[in-house]
Order: structure tokens, then sequence, then C-alpha cells
């Protein structure tokens, strides 16, 4: 229920239910901006039942994946990076 | 998909699980609160990269399953009456009633819609105008937000033919009672990081004041989940107990301010039924004095109150201890033999994030483990 994925905003119409075109791997959807009206064209949006519920943030996310790949260099010494 | 597959990489994961054998000292217990979580971490064996002392158990977060069983017979009750187009979500129309589920109100001549969003059934009566179209309001406060702008864009536009039975629960409020219930083992959790998207962290900081349980706001991929616990479990082994957010790429600490404000117009919280949990205060959303005509309650009169009162459980399914994280579903006797998705004895075994569904669709494929070892 709780289930929510990550699209790109294509295109958003103005209106009273900011309705978007949000692109997840290629497959669109018609999804409302009304509860995160500060997404643009090009940002990444959380998508839960039709409604945007958050702007996904890039750089957090960076900072998560930079974490884990440290976090593996530190671990497994003996291994040489790819 | 992008912020998707990143987070599933089996290096990182190999990674993540060895820091956490590495922090492990002591026994920990500790719950992930959020079915989708649940769901993560049977289908990608994550538990099982776990140290021998660390136990995770499966929380009440699937709203679907805490849906008591007098709301399944309200809808079906409103799904059979003539003129009515009943809308709900997939997962609802095979949870067991007292006697049937929304799947037997269809095939008898009900018209049970499964829809995606509520805006799709809002769509359907404005297209349906000598029809009544109801809409089953089910899920947790990453939902409740949905439904509240449905019900505003119906008053802006007039739409009188659409309504609501509200099903709304609330996080916290669970979580404060498995605190309190007498036999509690559960020594931190991993909050649900959408629910966390929209609310935000301040009630979760409360809840960490009162009990002293560390409590990490988590995402929903098999990296999150493992980054999660693993900052749960260096927060107990240092006997620290604090809010932190895993999940940083959509949770905010305030929250998502536009949905809390349109959840609030909308509803109001009141005390509620969990199925096979029992009452818990304030755990419940209602629609507010102002929105009542857009209450499938209100709207189609006593009758429908009544049916909500009588409602029988399964006497075999142990649903409540399951959903509690007293019982694994495996050790329900009636688990894959009485009880099936197709056949199902309770909710949790219907729901795309019930434990007992979770549990039955992946452990019974003993490559599971490997998945995330070995990459997908
Ligand atoms: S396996 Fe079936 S009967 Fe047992 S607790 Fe789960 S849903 Fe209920």
């Amino acid at each position: 229920m709780c289930l929510a994925v990550p699209g790109r905003v294509l295109h958003i119409e103005e209106g009273p239910l900011l309705t978007a075109t949000v692109s997840f791997g290629g497959v669109t959807k018609d999804v409302s901006l009304v509860l995160v009206p500060e997404a643009r064209v090009g940002d990444y949006v959380i998508v839960h039942v039709g409604f945007a519920i958050s702007k996904l943030d890039e750089e957090a996310a960076q900072r998560s994946l930079d974490a884990f790949a440290a976090l593996g260099e530190l671990g497994e010494p003996e291994e040489s990076a790819p | 998909m992008k912020y998707v597959t990143e987070f599933r990489d089996s290096k990182a994961a190999r990674a993540l699980s060895e820091a956490i054998r590495r922090t492990v000292r002591r026994p920990w217990t500790v719950m992930e609160v959020c079915g989708g979580q649940t769901h993560a971490i049977v289908r990608f064996g994550l538990d099982a990269l776990f140290p021998p002392g660390l136990t995770l158990v499966h929380g009440p977060g699937c709203p679907v399953c805490v849906t008591p069983v007098g709301l399944i017979d309200q809808a079906i009750h409103l799904a059979s009456l003539p003129g009515v187009i009943f809308c709900s979500f997939g997962d609802m129309l095979r949870v067991p009633g007292s006697v049937r589920d929304l799947f037997a109100a269809k095939a008898a001549g009900g018209d049970v819609r499964v829809v995606y969003s509520p805006l799709d059934a809002l769509t359907l009566a404005q297209a349906h105008l000598d029809r009544q179209v109801i809409c089953f309001a089910v899920g947790f406060e990453t939902t409740a937000p949905a439904f509240a702008a449905a019900v505003v864009q119906a008053r802006r536009l007039g739409v009188k033919n659409f309504s609501l039975l509200v099903a709304h629960v609330l996080v916290p409020p669970a979580i404060g009672a498995i605190l309190n219930a007498p036999g509690n083992r559960v020594q931190g959790f991993l909050a649900a990081g959408h629910v966390c998207t929209v609310m935000g962290c301040k009630e979760y900081d409360e809840l960490v004041r009162r009990h002293r349980v560390p409590i990490v706001v988590t995402g929903f991929e098999p990296l999150d989940i493992l980054e999660g616990v693993l900052l749960l479990v260096r927060q107990l082994e240092a006997g620290r107990a604090e809010v932190e957010n895993q999940y940083a790429r959509s949770v905010r600490r305030q929250g998502n301010p536009e949905a809390q404000a349109v959840l609030r117009e909308v509803f109001e919280p009141v005390p509620r039924a969990w199925r096979g949990i029992g009452e818990i205060p304030q755990s419940g959303l209602r629609l507010r004095h102002a929105y009542a005509e857009f209450d499938a309650i209100e709207r189609f009169g006593g009758d429908v109150a009544l049916v909500g009162e009588g409602g029988v459980e399964d006497a075999e399914c142990r649903s409540g201890l399951v959903l509690q994280g007293l019982l694994k579903p495996p050790d329900c006797p009636a688990f894959g033999i009485r009880c099936t998705p197709e056949r199902p004895l309770g909710a949790p075994m219907v729901s795309s994030e019930g434990a007992c569904a979770a549990y039955f669709r992946y452990r019974r494929r003993t490559d599971s483990l490997q998945e995330v070892r070995h990459g997908e």
C-alpha cells in the first residue's frame, strides 16, 4: 500500500491538479503534483497512488551511494577495485 | 530504473551486512514496521545476511491487513447496493469479510472496480452521474493525503455522487501500542520511509523520548533496509535512542507540508480497531464534519453502520500475532495448507504487503536467498 516509486517529470499541465507526465523507466503515467507543487520538469518525484509525495533529493541519493561505496572499500581490502 | 537499481547492488549489500556483523555484540530484536519492507526483506533474503544474535520481527504496517472485518462487511454491503460503483485498490478484493469477500460480491453482480488512484474513482463519478461512486479509502498517512486531495477536488468540481468508506490508520499510535504491550520484546524500529515522507519525524521524536527506543526512518530497497539496520544496531550497541533518517533522499524532517495540510483539512483522528489487535486510541482517521457529505456511511445511512458491528474473524487465523511480530507466518498451522493466496483465511495472506503472502511467495523457493548475495 505504501509502495511508491521514483519517476522523472517530463511535462506539467497547469490546472487545479497540476497533472504531470512522469516516466518510470520509460513507462509514462499521469501523476498529480498538487502535493509537491515545487517539482519541475526534469526532477525525480516519488509517486504513490497517482500523487507525487516528495521531490527526490538527488544529492542525498548520491551521498548514500558514495557512503555504500566507501564502506565496500573498507570492508573488503583484499578485493581490488574493478 | 534510476534510483531503484543502484539501491540493490550486491557488492554494497555484502559490505553493509559485514558492517552489521562487525557492529553486533549482543542479541537484539528489532521490528520493521512497514509491510513493504517486510516484502523486500523476505524477497531478497536480507534476514539471512544478519548475524545470529540479531532478530528481525515483522510489524503491523499493512493497512489492508489491519482493516477490521466489520469495515470489510460494510464495503461488501455498499458494493451490493443497486446503482453503486464500488472502487477499491486490488488488494482488498480477496480479504475475507465475515461471510464473503468483495470478489464474491462482484461475482454476485455488484459493480466492484479496481482503481490505482483515488482520482480514477473521481473520474468514474464524473462519467457516471446517474450512479453513486464509493471509494474504499485504505492506507496509512502515505495514502490519506491522496484521498483528501480527491475529496477537495470533488468539492471544487461540485461532484455530488462521490464518497469514501474511510479505513485510514496511523502508524505512531500502533508503535506506541506495541511498546506498551506487556510482553513486548522489540528494542528498536525501522520506521516506514513513505509515511515519514508525508508526516516528517516529529511524532517519532516523541516516541523516542517517551520509550527510549531508537527509531531509524528507512527506505524500501535492499540497501536502504540494510543501512537502516546498521544505523539501528549502532545506536543499540552505543546505548543511544534517537530518531535517525536513513531515507534522506525522500524524507525531510518536517515532512511534506502540502500533504499534511490537506490531510488535516479533510480528516481528523479517531479511535480505531485494528484487525487482530484491537482498538488503539487516536489511530484512525475520519472525515471532518465539514466534509461529512463525502462519507459513504453518512450518505447510505443506518443499515451500513449496523453491518459494521457484527464482524466475525476466522477462528483459525493468527493474524493478530503475526501483525504484532509475535508469530512468523510459517509457524501458523494453517500456513500454506488451509491458507493460501487463492483461498486465504486472513488478510496477511492476501495483501501485497502482508507478511504471510511474502513468505508464501518467496520462502518456498530455495534460491531466493541468493538474489542479493550473488546479484540479480
Ligand atoms: S497464514 Fe493465513 S491463517 Fe495463518 S496468520 Fe497468516 S493469514 Fe492468518
